[in-house]
């Protein structure tokens, strides 16, 4: 392994920070997995043997562990992983079915909205920071803010202030994703969003994220992460899996 | 594009294909191999398969795969009625059944919680776990699942779930394995390893 071919690849082995997103089973001991890696995007790579007991890799490449990684870049799509040490484990969130609930639909809208070789060190810090807070302190907030601050990096920017419609700034009382923010009693469409949620919505997207999920658990939270995964949803077109399938 | 072989070998092909791990250059070697062999031999073959599927059911009671309504290892009146090991797999029960440790009774799950997938625990046999702890003399679950994310996600799932019922749960340990190096030991299962260490007793 190395040796460059035809001279048009001589770097083959790289080294980077990543996040394990998922994995998938490949064979008899392999698995594939889906790296958000701080310096190349997503990356897909082939850990051989992992699912063996006595894999060298052991539990490192896990989904949800923070890593140092080697990989070698072949010739197809799929990398291999050479080396691997663990930066952080997350352990707290490993060890709550709640946190890894939280975490695991985190991963998810990540694998969703990351482009694959595309470098986003913005992403990849506010997964890392998400995974850190949910790891500390499991605040209710965590994937309502972290979706509509991921929202927000994809460009969409909702109006919280006006009626998105007519700008009256009467009561607000409706969210809707295809006028672009909230709407007033006689523009309401899309669904309902109450007051308090629309406050806790406006100190995420205004820079207050850290007073936010000091919030406790609540109502609005829950109703909060509820327009938010609407909202990721419409934006990716797609559902995600795993938002609302171990709520207990 | 069109088939360059002839209808029953393509099938031949396209059906191993569908096979897990069998890629279209295995299947097109295997189909060949087939090809040549004695008549005697496909029809073996061909004959096992048919057997194993119809004669292979789920046991009604743990869900392994047995040849009647209930499993040998359900059947069998001398292993302890008072516990009972949670499994994902039938195969799990082959690698537990290997040890010759454990003497109780089995209950496959059929599967992990895996939230990606979307497969949640109304997929699994949850509920039929439920009923058994409710009629039999249960004393003790062995949450027997794999050590990863689906299966310790399953375990956590179960473990809450179990909580209220009054039986004692408990969670197979992650250590070590023998004949491994410390070295090249990860994080997680060496820090799990020192949590689970136990007196020495001398002699």
């Amino acid at each position: 392994m190395g040796q460059s071919r035809d001279g048009a690849d001589p770097v083959s082995l790289y080294s980077d920070h990543g996040i394990v997103l998922r994995t998938y089973k490949l064979g008899e001991a392999d698995r594939i997995v889906v790296l958000l890696t701080r310096d190349h995007g997503k990356v897909r790579a082939v850990a051989k043997g992992v699912r063996k007991t006595r894999s060298k890799f052991g539990s490192r490449l896990e989904p949800c562990s923070h890593i140092a990684v080697q990989l070698y870049s072949g010739r197809g799509e799929l990398d291999i992983v050479t080396q691997v040490e663990s930066i952080d484990h997350f352990r707290p969130i490993r060890e709550d079915l709640d946190r890894l609930r939280r975490a695991v639909t985190l991963l998810e809208a990540v694998d969703q909205v990351a482009q694959d070789r595309e470098p986003s060190p913005r992403l990849y810090q506010m997964l890392l920071g998400a995974l850190r807070t949910l790891a500390a302190q499991n605040p209710p907030l965590v994937v309502a803010g972290f979706f509509w601050k991921l929202l927000a990096l994809e460009g969409f920017a909702p109006v919280l202030d006006q009626c998105a419609s007519c700008g009256s700034s009467g009561p607000l009382v409706a969210f809707d994703l295809d006028h672009g923010g909230v709407l007033c009693a006689s523009c309401r469409r899309g669904g309902p969003i109450s007051a308090d949620a629309l406050d806790l919505l406006r100190l995420i997207l205004g820079g207050k994220l850290g007073q936010a999920l000091e919030e406790p658990e609540g109502l609005a939270a829950t109703e909060l992460e509820g327009i938010a995964t609407r909202a990721l949803e419409a934006t990716l077109e797609r559902r995600l899996r795993s938002a609302g399938l171990l709520d207990a | 594009m069109n088939s360059v072989y002839t209808q029953p070998v393509q099938d031949l092909i396209d059906e191993l294909g569908r096979l897990p791990g069998i890629g279209p250059k295995s299947a097109q070697r295997i189909a060949f191999h087939l090809l040549k062999v004695p008549e005697q031999d496909a029809v073996r073959l061909a004959h096992a398969i048919t057997e194993a599927k119809r004669r292979v059911q789920f046991c009604e009671t743990c869900f392994n795969i047995s040849e009647s309504s209930q499993c040998e290892l359900c059947a069998d009146d001398r292993r302890d009625v008072s516990m009972i090991c949670v499994v994902e797999e039938p195969k799990d029960i082959v690698a537990v059944e290997k040890t010759q440790e454990y003497r109780g009774r089995y209950h496959v799950l059929q599967g992990a919680i895996n939230p990606i997938e979307g497969i949640g625990p109304d997929q699994l046999r949850v509920r039929e776990l439920l009923e058994r702890i409710r009629d039999e003399a249960v004393k003790e679950i062995i949450l027997c699942t794999n050590p990863n994310i689906e299966g310790e996600a399953t375990a956590m799932y179960l473990a809450r779930l179990l909580s209220p019922v009054g039986v004692t749960v408990t969670r197979i340990a992650s250590g070590l394995p023998v004949g491994g190096d410390l070295e090249y030991a990860d994080e997680l299962t060496l820090g799990r390893a020192l949590e689970g260490r136990r007196a020495v007793e001398a002699g």
